[in-house]
Parts: structure tokens; sequence; C-alpha cells
């Protein structure tokens, strides 16, 4: 049952029998897909007399846009940061694997490392969109090595770097090329960082700051020269201090210039951090488009809606998929004991081997927000984070249709990419 | 006329919506034998639009071979705009069926001409060989479809501006605003729902009251319009309670006297009655 033609022959289908997120709630609309973009029924029947070609059941699940992992640094035995010659095969077999978790893009993560291994491994990593192979790879998310010794983490530091001059030269010298490259991670209070922020900025690349002993007016810099997101809130920084909160004390900053956001990427896995300590940053994120202002008795009364800079990462490593024992991350041991993952012989976090709809039910128990805004903190504020919103991250008409489809306990039933079904739940 | 007195706006809405579903399963509706709907939009259709819906959803009806024709559009407002009549019927109706895109008719409120777009509305009806039953509401003061008081009786399709009441009444879709309300419309003419084979105007609330007792009760006037109806042969007036307020008791005892007539109207078909045409 074609349309008529008028301006594609290509095949449509029609979700049916759903609940969709769509203008932040979730609401029982069918959901259309025509050449792997969502579609607009309504220009569709008027316009070109057109109608489904297929329907496809949804049983009555929740239809979300596909998660977006912005921090993952490998796993089911890939570490992305090992320099081998086989790194698209493993950024493939990820790619392939995390589908099951509701993923259907994300960006490969490099811990520190030497240039060596950079140069080895980004001509490697191909950006490309997604498919039934696998998640798409929207850019490299690159952790050091411009970080601070005091906050490394599980990245070995003699591998660390700082600025030797103003400017992209020392970034160009450490990753050979910034094409692949779509996040930063750095400290802010290295020296010339600066201009790097601000080149970096204006190159389109997303800068985070993070394992960084920064303090909040140097974050606030760093914020006013681009930077837009905070590595794994609350890890690798200063904690929140009374007379200087640090990196932390951005979410109620003032100084973040109007109609931008500052988003916080969160490891929801139920150990980086703290339920206490998650609800903390979501309640206190400051006025951006969270809030709807109501004027009641000359008092004007700010009440958070969502938490829009909130963005659950994984930061899953090598291990995540893997049973309990010894890896390899980057340059370094780990250890797995239960859910937790160590420098191995330490009690140092070293990542996590939470998948992300883990992340999603998680925070979505602990923080007690709704569902609505836990799916939006995996896919909705990635999205905008990286500044493809328009095509991904939302079920709004002409995005890609990356969808995720869950039960009411936020269980991946089945996961599409450009509408065409890629993984489904067979137990 | 037939006077349908129900207790509520749902109990109205279901039995128009039986009224339409009996309609068109004895009509027994093919490919070369459409059954043809003239559609109102606002309020009082609702619950109308929703009971339908129910009964395609249950597989009682299919509108597969039903052609409709709506009353009205606005002049000027974009079709994607969430208040115009296109939007309306589409999130109301449309997406909801099986109907077919081109076997609807709505006037293009943004056609470069727009009395060639009502000429080619009526040339479309009579190609579809006239329309088999026309449902419509009536407005505050009186008025079917944008047929504002002092309309000619026997009118057709046309361009209209809308009256003070029609625009305030219509304000609370444009967010209380006045200013955004749409001055014009095109609009089916009162001729042209007289040329239906049978009418249905659902009426409910009490400020629609008053409309209904000059409707039913007083003279044929173009000041309320829907006065016209008093002339077709086949009218019905489907309200709920409220509605009968300004009417007299003995109108409305006679009619509800009536009820247990009107009501066969709207049992469930058996098998039998299926085959009998």
């Amino acid at each position: 049952m074609p349309s008529n033609k008028s301006v594609s022959d290509a095949s449509i289908t029609q979700f049916v029998n759903c609940r969709i997120l769509r203008d932040h709630r979730l609401q029982r609309e069918d959901l259309w897909v025509r050449e792997g973009r969502i579609l607009d029924p309504e220009k569709l029947f008027f316009d070109e007399k057109g109608f489904a070609d297929e329907r496809v059941d949804c049983g009555g699940k929740i239809v979300a846009p596909g998660f977006i992992d912005v921090q993952i640094n490998g796993g089911f035995g890939v570490d992305f940061s090992q320099p081998t010659a086989e790194v698209a095969a493993g950024v493939r077999l990820v790619g392939k694997r995390i589908l099951e978790h509701g993923v259907t893009s994300f960006c490969p993560t490099l811990v520190t490392s030497p240039p060596s291994v950079y140069h080895q491994v980004l001509p490697q990593i191909a950006v490309e969109n997604g498919g039934p192979c696998g998640a798409g790879v929207l850019g490299v998310h690159v952790e050091g090595p411009f970080i601070s010794a005091g906050k490394k983490g599980a990245h070995p530091e003699k591998f660390l770097q700082t600025f030797s001059c103003p400017g992209l030269s020392d970034l160009l010298r450490t990753y050979g090329s910034l094409d692949p490259i779509s996040v930063v991670t750095l400290a802010p209070e290295l020296d010339h960082s600066a201009s790097v922020v601000r080149e970096l900025s204006q190159r389109g690349v997303t800068v985070s700051l993070g394992h960084s002993i920064a303090n909040l007016s140097q974050a606030e810099d760093a914020v006013q020269h681009g930077a837009s997101f905070i590595t794994h809130l609350f890890n690798a920084m200063l904690p929140f201090h009374h007379r200087d909160p640090g990196i932390v004390g951005l979410l109620t900053s003032d100084r973040v210039p109007p109609g931008r956001t500052v988003f916080y990427g969160m490891i929801s896995d139920g150990i980086h951090t703290n339920p206490a300590a998650l609800r903390i940053a979501h309640r206190a994120h400051p006025r951006g488009q969270g809030f709807r202002s109501y004027r009641s008795m000359q008092i004007i009364l700010h009440v958070p809606f969502s938490f829009p800079g909130l963005v659950l990462v994984t930061d899953a490593i090598t291990a995540m998929g893997l049973p309990p024992g010894r890896h390899t991350l980057g340059q370094q041991v780990i250890e797995i004991q239960g859910l937790h993952a160590y420098v191995a012989g330490t009690k140092t976090l070293s990542g996590s081997i939470a998948t992300m709809d883990m992340c999603v039910r998680h925070f979505r128990q602990a923080s007690g927000c709704s569902v609505e805004e836990a799916l939006e903190a995996a896919s909705l504020h990635p999205a905008q984070l990286l500044g493809i919103s328009h095509r991904k991250g939302s079920l709004e008409y002409g995005c890609d249709a990356d969808l995720v489809m869950l039960d009411d306990d936020l269980n991946v039933r089945a996961t599409y990419i450009s509408g065409a079904e890629v993984w489904r739940r067979t137990t | 006329m037939k006077l349908i007195i129900l207790n509520d706006y749902d109990q109205a809405s279901e039995w128009a919506a039986k009224y339409i579903r009996n309609k068109l399963l004895l009509f027994k509706p093919g490919p070369d034998r459409y059954f043809t709907l003239g559609l109102p939009t606002g309020s009082t259709p609702l619950g109308c639009y929703k009971k339908l819906i129910e009964y395609y959803k249950n597989g009682e009806i299919s509108f597969q071979y039903v052609k409709t024709f709506n009353m009205d559009e606005y002049v000027g407002l974009p079709r994607e705009h969430p208040e115009s009549y296109h939007s309306f019927m589409w999130n109301n109706f449309f997406k909801h069926i099986d109907i077919r895109a081109e076997n609807t008719h709505i006037l293009d409120g943004n056609a470069a001409d727009l009395q060639a777009e009502c000429d080619a509305f009526e040339d479309k009806i009579k190609a579809a060989g006239g329309i088999e039953l026309f449902v419509g509401g009536i407005g505050p003061d009186g008025h079917i479809a944008f047929n504002e008081p002092g309309s000619s009786l026997v009118s057709r399709t046309r361009v209209k501006t809308l009256a003070q009441d029609t625009i305030i009444a219509n304000a609370r879709f444009f967010d209380g605003d006045l200013s955004k309300v749409p001055t014009m419309a095109l609009t089916v003419g009162v001729g042209t729902v007289m040329d239906a084979k049978e009418v249905m105007i659902i009426i409910t609330g009490a400020h629609k009251a008053f409309a209904l007792y000059k409707a039913i009760e007083d003279g044929v006037n173009h000041m309320w319009t829907v006065s016209a109806f008093q002339q077709h042969p086949q009218t019905l007036f489907v309200c709920d309670e409220d509605a009968t307020l300004e009417l007299r008791v003995k109108t409305v005892k006679y009619f509800k006297g009536m009820m247990h007539v009107h009501n066969k109207l709207v049992e469930t078909l058996q098998k039998k009655d299926k085959l009998l045409y």
C-alpha cells in the first residue's frame, strides 16, 4: 500500500500500540518511520495521501530515542586504548553488543595514553552511522592526557601532559589528528588551557572538565571559553567545599553565559556516586531551560521540571560484560570484584561495568525522577551536549529513527537503528 | 424533525455515534458505493468521534468506503497550526481510523483563489453523489458551520467573515487571545447542508439552550440559521438535558415520550437486519 509517491515511494512503517517519548512526556501515539527517519503522519496524510505499508505492534511498550553513551572505554574484552591492528574490529564488537543495552550511538573513549597509542588507534576508528552491525560511532572521547596528576584516578601518571603553549599544537602532536575527536576531557587549571578550550570549542569539539583540581573560578573561566561538560561529576575532582565548591559548583554557578547549559556526566551504577549525591546534583541544577516560573502573589516560583544538564554515562571498561577476574585497561591492569572494578592491588575505582540500561534504571530508582527524565538523561541530553539533537536523541519529525523499546521496568526489549530492528530480546 | 434528548453529553455523543454507525452499516458501502458523510469540528462532536473510533477498533465499522466532507476551515491559518480544522480532524478522527486521505475533503483556507476553492468543493460533493448524512453542531448564535446570523438560507460554500460571538467563542482555542483568532473562514452554505439526504445536529450544554429554542420553536429566520432545517424532510437534533433548558415543557415531554421509538434507530444491528438491504 504505497503512498502517492509525490515525495517518496519508500516504504513506510507505523509503530502502533506504544507510548512514545515526545515533548518530554510519554504519550500514546503512533510512530511513523520512512527512510530511516521519523515521519510526520499528518503531512503524509494531507500532502501525499499516504499511509503505512507495514505496522509494528509494540505491545503497549515504551518507545524512546536510542541511548547515547558519550563515555565508554570498551567492553566484552575490548579495550579501546589498546594499540593493536584490530581496533576497528574491537569498536565493531562493542558497538554490536551494546545494542542489547539500548545504546544506538556512542563515543569510544580513550584514557590517558602515550602519543604513539593515539597515532595508532585513532585513525582506525571511523565516525559512522549505526545499523544492523552495531551502534553508530559519533566520534572519539579522549579523556586525557591533559589532566591533573592529583586526580588521575586509574590513568597512568607517566603519560600525563601539560600544555607547553597556547593553541592546539600539543593536542595535534599528541593525538595526531582532531578529526575523529568529538569530546576532550581536560583539566582547566593547566596553563594555556583557556586558548585550548576556546579553539576546541570553535572547532565544534565538546570540551569537558574532569580529572582536575580546579577551583570554581578556574572552572567558570573554562565555561566562559566554551567548556560545556563535566566528566563524571564528583569523581576525579575536588569535593564540594562551602568556601570553594570547585567544579561541582558549576551546577549552581551564576557565571554560566545565558542560554548555555553546562552538562554533567554521571555514572549511575550504584557505586561511583552515592544516591544522595545524585539527588543533590540534579536538584541543584540552575535555571536554564529546566525551570517553569509561576508568578503567584508577587512571588516568582522557579519549579524544576526536568534536569536539563544531566547526562548518564557508563564509563564502562573492558570488563563490562565479562566474568570476574583481571583485565587490561589502557596501560594498567584492573580487577573485577562483584559489581566493582578496581585498579589491581588498590581500592581506586577504575571505571564501571554497568550497562547503560542498568544506569537508567538505577538513576530512576535512586533519584526518584520520572521515567521521562531518566530516559532523556540517556538520550536527549547527550545529543544536546554534542549538538546533534536535531537528528539524534529525540523522536521529533525528521530525526533519525534510532529507537529503544522498553517495558515498564525499563528493561530493553528491542533496539532499532534507522527504523530497522537491530536487536530483540529472545529470553 | 426528531428531537432526541439524552441525559448528558456522554450519552448524547454515544447516541449520535451509534446512529452514524447504523446508518453506515445499513448503507452497505463498497468500492462503487461510497457512504458520504458531512462532518463538523469543535468541542461538541469530540465525544461522538471518540465513540466512532471505538466502534472502528472493535471491528464493528470500517471507513474504507466512506467519503467525508468537512463543513469549514479557517482562512489564512497554516494547515499545520494545531488549531486548524485539518489538524483537528487528523488528531481527533482520521489518524485513529482506516480512512484514506483521498476520500477526505476539507476546504483549503490557504488556497490562492478562495471562491474557486469553494466552488470546487461544491463540485466534489456533486461528483460524490451528494451527502447521505450531514452531521453538524450549532453555535451560541444559532449558526450552522460558519453561516453567521444574516447568512442566506439558500447560501452555498463561500468565504465568510466571522461574527464577534464566534470569535469570542473560539478564543479559548487560541490561548484566550482574541487577536489570534482568524477572522475569516470558508464554509459550506445553509443550502449546501440542506441538499444532504439527512441532517443530524448535535447540541449539548446550557450555553446552547437559547440557540436550540430559536432553532426549533421559533420561526425560520436567517438570524438563527439552524432554523432552516425546519424545512428539511429528515432532520435529527441530538441533545442533552441542559440544551433543552429554554424549550417548552410540552416540547420536551413530547419528544422524551418518543425515545423508546427513536432508540430503535441505535440498537445494535442483528445479522438479519444487515441482510435486508
